[in-house]
């Protein structure tokens, strides 16, 4: 129904399953590629679809900041950790079966998260609540065509949700003073140029005028 | 629904025939260039010494500290682009909003640069 009031339905039809197929393939593969740096490079993928399925919703803010900060610094992320981390390629195959029911266990709760989700979204179209908590969980190509969804986010996020906005740059903090603390070590007996001190320093304590006698020898101490 | 996707058309086509042209040139070099396959070129006299260890070393932790680094202040830049679109409408409250949030941040900058953290040795 959505897709006949769309100028090119079958080119935004064939995106999607384009895009989703890929997405799930990929998924896929991060779980069974092998080199754990494949599966680095198999979510990069995943992000890349995603953002374009984001696209198609209409979300373009979401969409870019997936690709600039999860692929641009995530991904980066994982990276080094990957290769950060001594892995031994046959014992990572071990703990699969151990770990099989905790991973089926998460998988359903996320399964049923999905459906409630998809219940509840049917159900609040059909009530047609008009709140504002609700105004946001419409899709935002829905809401306003004319308004950028940019500029949509920026006029709640400041304002409405101003606690949550500084809840989240509390969390930033954290994050940035305990990856210092878990991960910087200043090493001993590095040599360092310290030219603010060398600028400092008084012509006095650089140059000595030094008269010796003859057979002696200068105290020196700087 | 119909979100306006006509300017990513461009980025579609480009994105096509980026792969079909990264495509052609890999399955150029596998159809058009001599393959002559010998055991012997991929020994280790001909390649160079045996490998003294694996080449799956460890990095530095200190990459992983520059790259969670690099993700805050990532974060921080993203939180920026809505406001700056939507400040015309915000007034004053969406100013000291960010402010604060920034202040908040510029906190942590400040611990960062004095514990060193940006530093390489």
């Amino acid at each position: 129904m959505e897709l006949f009031a769309n100028p090119a339905p079958i080119l935004t039809a064939l995106a999607f399953w384009v895009l989703s197929g890929v997405l799930v393939g990929s998924a896929l593969a991060v779980v069974l590629a092998r080199a754990p740096v494949h599966s680095v490079l198999f979510l990069i993928l995943c992000f890349f679809n995603a953002a374009g399925l984001f696209l198609l919703l209409g979300a373009e803010f979401l969409a870019m900041i997936l690709v600039v900060v999860y692929v641009g610094a995530v991904a980066v992320l994982f990276l080094f950790v990957v290769m950060m981390l001594d892995m031994e390629l046959v014992a990572l195959r071990e703990g699969f079966l151990r770990h099989l029911p905790l991973g089926a266990l998460l998988a359903l709760v996320l399964l049923a998260e999905l459906i409630l989700t998809a219940i509840g979204w049917h159900a609040a179209q059909d009530l047609r609540f008009v709140s504002a908590t609700v105004a946001t969980a419409v899709p935002f190509a829905e809401v306003g065509a004319e308004v950028s969804n940019i500029k949509m986010l920026g006029a709640v996020l400041y304002d409405d949700y101003f606690l949550l906005f500084q809840a989240s740059g509390l969390v930033l903090l954290v994050a940035m003073i305990g990856a210092i603390v878990l991960t910087h070590r200043t090493r001993p007996g590095v040599r360092r140029q310290e030219i603010a001190e060398q600028v400092l320093r008084p012509a006095e304590a650089r140059i000595h005028a030094n008269n010796p006698p003859i057979g002696g020898g200068v105290d020196w101490d700087v | 629904m119909a979100p306006d996707l006509g300017p990513y058309l461009a980025i579609a086509v480009f994105l096509v025939v980026a792969g079909m042209i990264s495509l052609l040139m890999v399955m150029a070099s596998f159809v058009l260039a001599p393959r002559a396959p010998d055991p012997e070129k991929n020994s280790a006299y001909e390649c160079g010494f045996a490998a003294f260890s694996d080449a799956r070393s460890k990095f530095d932790v200190r990459f992983y500290l520059v790259a969670i680094l690099f993700i805050i202040f990532d974060l921080e830049v993203a939180f920026l682009f809505p406001w700056a679109v939507a400040l015309g409408g915000l007034g004053v409250f969406g100013l000291v909003s960010m402010l604060v949030f920034l202040g908040v941040l510029t906190v942590g900058f400040i611990y960062e640069w004095k514990s060193g953290a940006l530093e390489w040795e």
